[in-house]
């Protein structure tokens, strides 16, 4: 039983968190069909930048209730500044080309974001784990959780309902669809595609970056962070369909209940388990699970 | 007469003044070496993820080490400049990067670069790729902190040497030490990097409770991926176990993650944790370890080092300069220069004084014992070429009192008692349930 | 491709045959490493092309690499041309069988596929211990037809391999690329119905292109296997992938010689960062490839053909 409660608890944890990490990833790319490998970038800033403003205000010895503020300030600060400069400078100049360029270029930034990080933050790791510990545990039939873990949950569980607020319900986020869905007819009807563009990828960027914040607490931030982080961000987004909410959401809970159920039950199989399930559901839906069909232009 | 005397005063104060302008120069020409310097290749992570706890460590060890040695400040029993008198040069690489362009880069040392010896690599793959480069090439090359036993057990090497004693040594000492605390210990469980170090921690620690307690059990074997950085379906699957003990070979950001993500679910409270690499973390995570969790070093280094004049006069100068106390990588890095000074020395000695060959260090070195900072190390097995050293483990203890995190209960295991022999390999001599160990 | 096209490219790597003597090693050694990334290279040209990129070449990139450890280790083969011709068979062997289901995607999907694929793979080499997992494979020397030269030889020896196979794939490339096959990637690459619309399968003409190009792939880590005397999983990461991605740009797609010349820019470039800033080589390499994307987005090797279309003009004129 307990295995049970353990395998559900944990598969919900991952979930949430490669839901926040991939989100951005997916927003991103089904707007402006750009497959940004800088995502990884996005989120290891987002968790440096959480680190040291953990530690700048819980050396002041602050009240912890704060702290959650602290994280989620910094990753917008970050996520913007970061965001606004990569497409001002650089993506700019290069929409409308070859979607490979784009990934490229992406590409490029993410190896050059690499180093910034260590010139400014240097080689050493970060903790900044008050928020984490700070919250406590509680226990579940015999399992102890922390609660921040769940809280995070929550919380990825708020941005699924806000995303898709969001898209059905706002003028935005109509706008957002019909980019999406056909950018070219969308910009004949009148829509600033670019500063949709803009918008968009500045979101992603936060969202990114909050990725980022939000896991700062639990682990020790290290250079390098980002590198792992993008694959798996890949493969929930490639499971979900680009470009959408939900698809995002349910391969994120797909991917963190069959690891979780792996770590548990079958540990030979954990290393393997989300190129598994991407190659599987790609074998059956190439397009991934939500997305939309393309009919193909002749 | 005044007139001369005071020509002669003049000339007097002038000369003099010449003189003390000349001395510095007069001073400078004695003391400079009259060798050509010894360029050194120093091989370690400057960038990515092992830099931080490893790499750097490291390479502030050698350059304070090579700083130190050239200005002949070292204490006895290296109290000579530079190597048998020649200035040491080093050239630092970064180790990051695949394995292809660490061969390169090593090529490009030797070949290019015209090093005379290269003292490097953490990571085990490299060092096995560079291995028999280096002996194609006929260059002198120390491995100082690579882990894995295979080096020297799968074929012999000439010019290719490690001072430090490989991995094997930290899962069999962990096995004794948790053994002694917990002499009945029916059963534990593993949590290691799935990948070559992880994998054979575990194995060679399992290996080890075969032999040393054949009743206990494993309950469970978990090895998540490298850098996962997120651990909580691990950590359920160790809380709904019973183990008394968890052994874990983690280090840097998958270390700390842990411990701060296990903390936070109370699994110290159920289960005593091993981690064999650990003492890169406690001045870090300070507090955050609970109080027994039991750390290794990877030998008696850091606190666990005896007070030696040599050990005192390392750290002294190490955290002058960097402000922090050294960990194992640096001391490892240490050992390994001064095990090429000992064997450069050495053989400079038996030319009668002369600049010795490569071939004749790497004849010295064979078999060479030597003082490190912490320990004796001895080039006892690997055909002479691979160094065996005690290793120490301890329980941890933050002092409140102080502020200060220590490590107590310190249990200090002989080379021979956690070492292969000379003529085995680790794996046959863990299966075979140890021969041959001597302990106390 | 004239007659006389081959002989000057016959020539020039005879050239660089000749002076490999009179060159320093590590620059030798620089260079057969160079040469094994370009192989890769030439494959991807093929496909991109036919407008794919696939995310996952390092699939058959570590599958030759592998099989020529695995083929000294475990049946003590040693006779490199032996061994770098089983390396392209069994990452064409490879290529044949992913590509069923690999040929069906295009775009991002067939890059993502790619790259799943190659992540399984190494996952698989991580986490087994009988093919050395992360520490991998020394490789030993190799022979040549009998010959064991060793020391600045056997450096020698592989190199003129490299030429050897250099040779042979530009002009089995430069075939393929000239033949109705290979014309026919740009066909596929601006509308893919068309094609289909003149009878021709284009299914099967990816999968062709997939396998052509593993074979090259291939080849190129069978020489990089024999090249470094080592094999680990690293070689299937994502990140090498990118790295051959990354060289494929900064040659173009116009011409196979832009692939060699582009990973050997690569590697000096990469070799020089690393000597100038052992901190910060990334950045250096990071921007190399943005500047190159952003003011010479077809790569180096459109430089030539502009270059070559410039003096055909002022020649026409």
């Amino acid at each position: 039983m307990i295995t049970v409660i353990a395998i559900v608890t944990d598969g919900l944890v991952y979930a949430a968190w490669l839901f926040v990490v991939a989100i951005g990833l997916t927003l991103i790319f089904g707007v402006m069909k750009i497959l940004n490998v800088a995502h990884g970038a996005f989120y290891a800033f987002g968790a440096y930048a959480a680190a040291t403003a953990i530690g700048l205000y819980f050396d002041r010895g602050w009240p912890v209730a704060g702290g959650y503020l602290v994280v989620a300030t910094a990753a917008i600060a970050i996520g913007l500044l970061m965001g606004y400069i990569l497409e001002r400078v650089f993506l700019r100049r290069v929409y409308g080309k070859d979607e490979v360029v784009v990934v490229l270029i992406t590409y490029a930034l993410f190896l050059i974001l690499e180093d910034v990080l260590i010139l400014i933050w240097g080689t050493d790791g970060r903790s900044a784990y008050q928020p984490y510990t700070e919250a406590g545990s509680f226990t579940v039939g015999g399992l102890p959780l922390s609660v921040y873990d769940i809280g995070l949950v929550g919380f990825a569980g708020l941005l699924a309902i806000v995303a898709s607020y969001t898209i059905k319900k706002t003028t935005f986020g109509r706008l957002l669809t019909a980019v999406i869905y056909d950018r070219e007819t969308a910009a004949a009807f009148g829509v600033d595609v670019s500063r949709v563009y803009t918008v968009t990828f500045l979101v992603g960027a936060v969202l990114g970056a909050l990725g980022g914040a939000l896991t700062a607490p639990k682990i020790s931030v290290t250079p390098g962070l980002g590198v792992e982080v993008i694959v798996l961000a890949f493969a929930v987004v490639a499971i979900g369909g680009m470009g959408s909410m939900e698809g995002a959401l349910v391969g994120a809970l797909i991917v963190g209940l069959f690891r979780a159920g792996a770590v548990h039950l079958i540990p030979q199989l954990e290393l393997f388990s989300i190129y598994a399930v991407m190659a599987l559901v790609l074998v059956f839906r190439p397009q991934g699970l939500f997305s939309r069909a393309q009919p193909r232009k002749i | 007469m005044q007139r001369t005397s005071v020509r002669a005063c003049l000339a007097r104060r002038v000369s003099a003044a010449v003189l003390f302008a000349a001395l510095p120069f007069a001073a400078v020409a004695q003391t400079a070496p009259a060798a050509a310097p010894v360029k050194l290749g120093i091989v370690t992570f400057l960038t990515g993820p092992a830099a931080g706890p490893f790499g750097i460590p490291g390479r502030n060890s050698a350059e304070i080490m090579i700083e130190m040695l050239n200005a002949g400040k070292v204490p006895a029993p290296y109290a000579t400049a530079g190597l048998a008198g020649a200035p040491i040069v080093p050239k630092f690489v970064d180790e990051n990067g695949s394995t292809a362009n660490q061969v390169t880069e090593f090529r490009n040392l030797v070949q290019r670069d015209g090093m005379n010896a290269v003292v490097g690599y953490v990571s085990s793959g490299n060092c096995l790729a560079v291995a028999p480069v280096a002996e194609e090439l006929k260059a002198l090359t120390v491995f100082w902190d690579c882990g894995t036993p295979r080096i020297f057990e799968e074929r012999p090497l000439k010019y290719v040497f490690r001072a430090t004693p490989h991995a094997t040594m930290d899962s069999v000492a962990a096995a004794r030490y948790a053994l002694k605390r917990f002499p009945d210990l029916a059963s534990y469980s593993g949590i290691n990097q799935n990948y070559a170090w992880g994998q054979d921690s575990w194995r060679d620690f399992v290996a080890a409770m075969k032999s040393l307690a054949p009743k206990t059990t494993v309950d469970k074997e978990l090895l998540p991926k490298l850098f996962a950085g997120e651990f909580g379906a691990e950590i359920s699957a160790l809380l709904t176990t019973n183990s008394k003990v968890v052994h874990s070979s983690f280090w840097d950001g998958d270390l700390e993650s842990f411990i701060v993500q296990n903390g936070a679910r109370g699994l110290p409270a159920r289960s005593t944790m091993i981690y064999t690499a650990g003492e890169t973390a406690m001045f870090r995570l300070g507090a955050k370890i609970p109080d027994g969790t039991i750390l290794g070093a990877r030998g008696p280094h850091g606190v666990m080092a005896p007070d030696t004049p040599l050990n005192k006069w390392f750290r002294g100068v190490y955290e002058d300069r960097f402000a922090t106390a050294p960990t194992y990588p640096a001391y490892h890095m240490a050992q390994s220069i001064l095990g090429l000074k000992a064997a450069w020395d050495k053989a400079a000695a038996d030319k009668g004084g002369q600049q010795p060959a490569i071939d004749d260090v790497v004849k010295a070195f064979e078999g060479l014992e030597f003082e490190g900072p912490s320990a004796k190390i001895r080039m006892a097995i690997g055909n002479g070429h691979q160094g065996i050293a005690d290793i120490a483990y301890g329980s941890f203890k933050f002092n409140k009192a102080e502020n200060k995190a220590e490590i107590v209960d310190i249990v200090r295991y002989p080379a021979e008692c956690v070492n292969p022999p000379a003529n085995m390999t680790s794996t046959a001599w863990l299966e075979a349930g140890m021969p041959g160990a001597k302990c106390n | 491709m004239t007659g006389l096209r081959i002989l000057l490219g016959a020539l020039i790597l005879g050239g660089l045959g000749a002076a490999a003597p009179f060159t320093p090693l590590w620059l030798i050694s620089l260079v057969t490493l160079a040469m094994s990334t370009g192989l890769v290279v030439c494959g991807l040209i093929i496909l991109w092309r036919g407008g794919l990129v696939p995310f996952g070449q390092a699939l058959f990139f570590a599958t030759g690499a592998y099989t020529v450890a695995l083929s000294g280790r475990w049946f003590g083969m040693t006779d490199a041309f032996l061994l770098v011709a089983l390396a392209v068979i069994m990452a064409a062997l490879v290529a044949f069988v992913v590509g069923f289901l690999l040929a069906q995607y295009r775009e991002i999907f067939f890059a993502m596929l790619s790259l799943a694929l190659s992540m399984i793979l190494y996952g698989v080499l991580v986490k087994s211990e009988t093919l050395g997992s992360t520490d991998g494979i020394n490789v030993a020397q190799a022979s040549f037809l009998g010959m064991k030269p060793r020391g600045p030889g056997y450096t020698f020896a592989l190199f003129w391999l490299a030429l050897g196979m250099v040779f042979s794939a530009w002009l089995g490339v430069s075939a393929y690329l000239n033949s109705v096959a290979g014309q026919l990637a740009g066909a596929i690459r601006d509308n893919e119905i068309r094609v289909e619309y003149l009878g021709i399968s284009v299914t099967n003409l990816v999968h062709l292109k997939l396998t052509i190009s593993a074979a090259l792939a291939g080849a190129g880590g069978g020489l990089a296997a024999l090249s470094i005397s080592h094999v680990d999983p690293q070689m299937a990461y994502w990140t090498t992938s990118g790295g051959f991605v990354f060289v494929t740009i900064l040659a173009g797609a116009a011409s196979v010689p832009a692939a060699f010349l582009g990973a050997l820019l690569f590697e000096i470039v990469r070799t020089i960062a690393v000597a100038l800033l052992p901190g910060g080589w990334q950045l250096i390499l990071g921007s190399v490839l943005l500047l190159t994307i952003l003011f010479v987005p077809e790569g180096l090797g459109s430089l030539m053909i502009r270059k070559r279309a410039a003096v055909a003009e002022k020649g026409a004129a």
